[in-house]
């Protein structure tokens, strides 16, 4: 077991059944294509990046978590008719980032994980941004405010959506 | 060696996977110009996620079917009473409105227009969307099976949607109309100024490539004009909103969508477009060229030649008992062309009974002898040259003109007078002589030209 920095305690690594393990990021994807439907406000939410990020930090291992952020990011660019890879590379680099520092700080509690969704979901943002910029040449409008708003809305939902996943967390 | 690839091997891992990523990325950059097929991972994707949407759909549409249909009913006596009220009133607009619509496709006809009409149209259901603000689509619950295409129009009844961009099985994405990779040509209604209508990276549509020095009114209707091949001409878009200078020399108009494109629920996919000419108007009131046509110094009158096998109401020169006769000459020049006659021209009582049931050189008390026909009456008596018999459509309804000498002057008013001289003397006569519904329904009673001379064949023109 890992031993953190912030509590200087050891941290458990988490494990999850294969149903959950499949069925989560799945769930996700539907709503996330689903719900903009009836509530058009809510495409500022990113589901599939909370899951992302979910399972990396309680995994603590940044192969798994870049595999999954990579396999969730590129369902979801399967859904959009833009090239498939923009995302998958955003939510790669932030899978790898989360399950990095989960290994390293303790974010079992509801403020670091607000404070790492926040700061994760800027940074998937900024990647996502530069490589829709920089490789597939989309017209993209960089908005700070908005993109601070969302992060905070992402932010909050993804500490309530935690507390439900938690439930199944498998010990190692 | 070892020791390194073990220390850094997540960074390895992570860069490889990157590199993978932005490789396929390169790949399908590169392809996007080619016609490249749907990817793999977007099949197995959509097929997974679709029959969750569609199950989802399924429940709630039919939940609330059953809720409105079977308990929620407050109010139903009261929206009858006014929905028949309401119908009743657009009857009455649909009688004014038919008279304009016969009117314009006679003109429409006049100048050979070719029109473009929704065929065929399936309805869909929206079960989802993208799911992202860079990307503006929706998925429908119809696809190859059901007959959608790329490329074909989506609407809706307030106005267009956007355009299928890739289709499965059983679902399709729709590209909206404010997605910033999207594009269709529109006009303003009221100014006939045309540009192309663009999504934006922030989801507003904007209308560019209309001059800066143009007035556009804020408010104003914008329509498709069919330039772009995929929506037909007259759909509405949606109204301006904002008008601001653009860059370069053009305008930045913002136009606001007809229809609610973040709560779709049903949709509309063309799946087939006409494009024909309008059709001649079969009982519209006499055009001044049928009158022309009649009134031309022409070849000598030939006695009918005889012909056992011609029906006597298409052979004899005098009128028929039911007002069909050769009179009905003027119906072999080319509906489509300007300034022809229509093969079913219908002629006013008057007309019927002097000119077109004799079938021969009308006297010059013509009844229906507009200025316009008379000046192009005289534009065709000067023309030097008078193609006699030069009807080529021998398979047209007109064909039929066995034994009539004053035909041949129908085709050469119809071509030797000129465009504007014909089409001045056509156009001018159904739009000033336009008549009240109970007025052409007498007209029509008391003097149709048979439309189909079917009684004489082709073959039987002695031409």
């Amino acid at each position: 077991m890992p031993i953190t920095y912030t509590s200087g305690e050891q941290v458990e690594v988490f494990r999850f059944s294969v149903p959950v393990t499949v069925g989560v990021p799945l769930l996700a994807l539907i709503f996330q294509a689903f719900i903009p439907r009836w509530i058009p406000f809510f495409t500022i939410f990113d589901l599939p990046l909370l899951v992302t990020i979910f399972f990396a930090m309680a995994r603590r291992n940044p192969v798994a978590g870049l595999l999954n952020g990579g396999i969730i990011g590129l369902l979801q660019d399967a859904l959009t008719h833009q090239p498939i890879g923009i995302y998958g590379i955003a939510k790669t680099v932030v899978g790898y980032g989360a399950s990095s520092l989960g290994v390293k700080l303790d974010l079992e509690n509801a403020g670091a994980r607000l404070l790492v969704t926040l700061g994760f979901y800027v940074i998937h943002e900024v990647v996502y941004f530069m490589v829709a910029r920089g490789l597939v040449n989309l017209t993209l409008l960089w908005s700070w405010p908005h993109e601070l708003w969302s992060a905070l809305a992402n932010a909050i939902l993804g500490v309530a959506l935690y507390a439900v996943l938690d439930r199944f967390k498998q010990r190692t | 060696m070892e020791s390194v690839l073990g220390r850094y091997r997540n960074l390895i891992i992570l860069v490889g996977v990157l590199f993978l990523q932005v490789l396929g990325l390169a790949v399908q950059v590169k392809r996007t110009t080619e016609n490249e097929s749907t990817r793999l991972i977007r099949v197995w994707t959509v097929s997974a996620v679709s029959p969750f949407e569609k199950a989802i759909v399924w429940t709630q549409s039919s939940t609330a079917y059953l809720w409105h249909n079977y308990f929620y009913l407050r109010g139903v006596r009261a929206e009858n009473r006014q929905l028949k009220a309401e119908i009743e009133a657009l009857r009455l607009e649909q009688v004014r409105l038919n008279q304009d619509a016969e009117q314009a496709r006679r003109l429409q006809s006049l100048l050979g227009f070719k029109e473009q009409f929704i065929a065929q149209t399936i309805a869909a259901q929206v079960i989802g969307s993208s799911g992202s603000e860079q990307s503006r689509s929706i998925y429908i619950d119809k696809g190859t099976r059901d007959g959608i295409k790329p490329d074909m129009a989506v609407i809706t009844a307030d106005g267009i949607v956007g355009k299928v961009l890739r289709v499965f099985h059983s679902t399709s994405l729709v590209l909206l109309i404010d997605d910033q990779s999207s594009g269709v040509g529109a006009i303003l209604e009221k100014s006939r100024l045309q540009g192309v209508l663009r999504g934006s990276p922030s989801g507003e549509v904007v209308m560019e490539k209309v001059m800066s020095d143009e007035q556009v009114q804020l408010g104003e209707v914008v329509l498709t004009s069919g330039g772009d091949r995929i929506f037909p001409k007259g759909l509405p878009v949606g109204r301006v909103s904002k008008v601001s200078p653009g860059s370069e020399l053009f305008l930045n108009i913002r136009v606001k969508p007809a229809a609610n494109l973040g709560k779709l629920e049903e949709v509309l996919v063309v799946t087939k477009v006409d494009e024909k000419e309008a059709p001649p108007m079969a009982n519209g009131p006499v055009r001044a060229i049928d009158i022309l046509a009649q009134r031309l110094p022409s070849v000598p009158d030939k006695p009918p030649a005889p012909d056992t096998n011609k029906p006597k109401d298409a052979a004899g020169p005098g009128p028929s008992p039911s007002g069909t006769g050769p009179g009905a000459v003027s119906a072999n020049a080319d509906p489509s062309k300007p300034g022809s006659a229509a093969p079913n021209a219908t002629l006013k009582p008057k007309a019927a009974a002097t000119g077109t049931a004799t079938g021969h050189k009308l006297p010059n008390n013509g009844p229906a002898a507009s200025p316009n026909g008379a000046a192009a009456a005289k534009a065709t008596a000067q023309a030097p040259a008078q193609t006699v018999g030069a009807n080529t459509d021998s398979g047209s309804p007109a064909a039929p003109r066995a034994g009539d000498g004053t035909s041949s002057s129908v085709n050469t008013s119809a071509t030797k007078v000129g465009n504007k001289a014909a089409t001045a003397g056509t156009m001018k006569a159904p739009v000033n002589s336009r008549p009240s519904a109970p007025q052409a329904a007498a007209g029509q009673n008391a003097t149709t030209v048979s439309p189909k001379p079917s009684t004489t064949p082709p073959q039987d023109s002695p031409q």
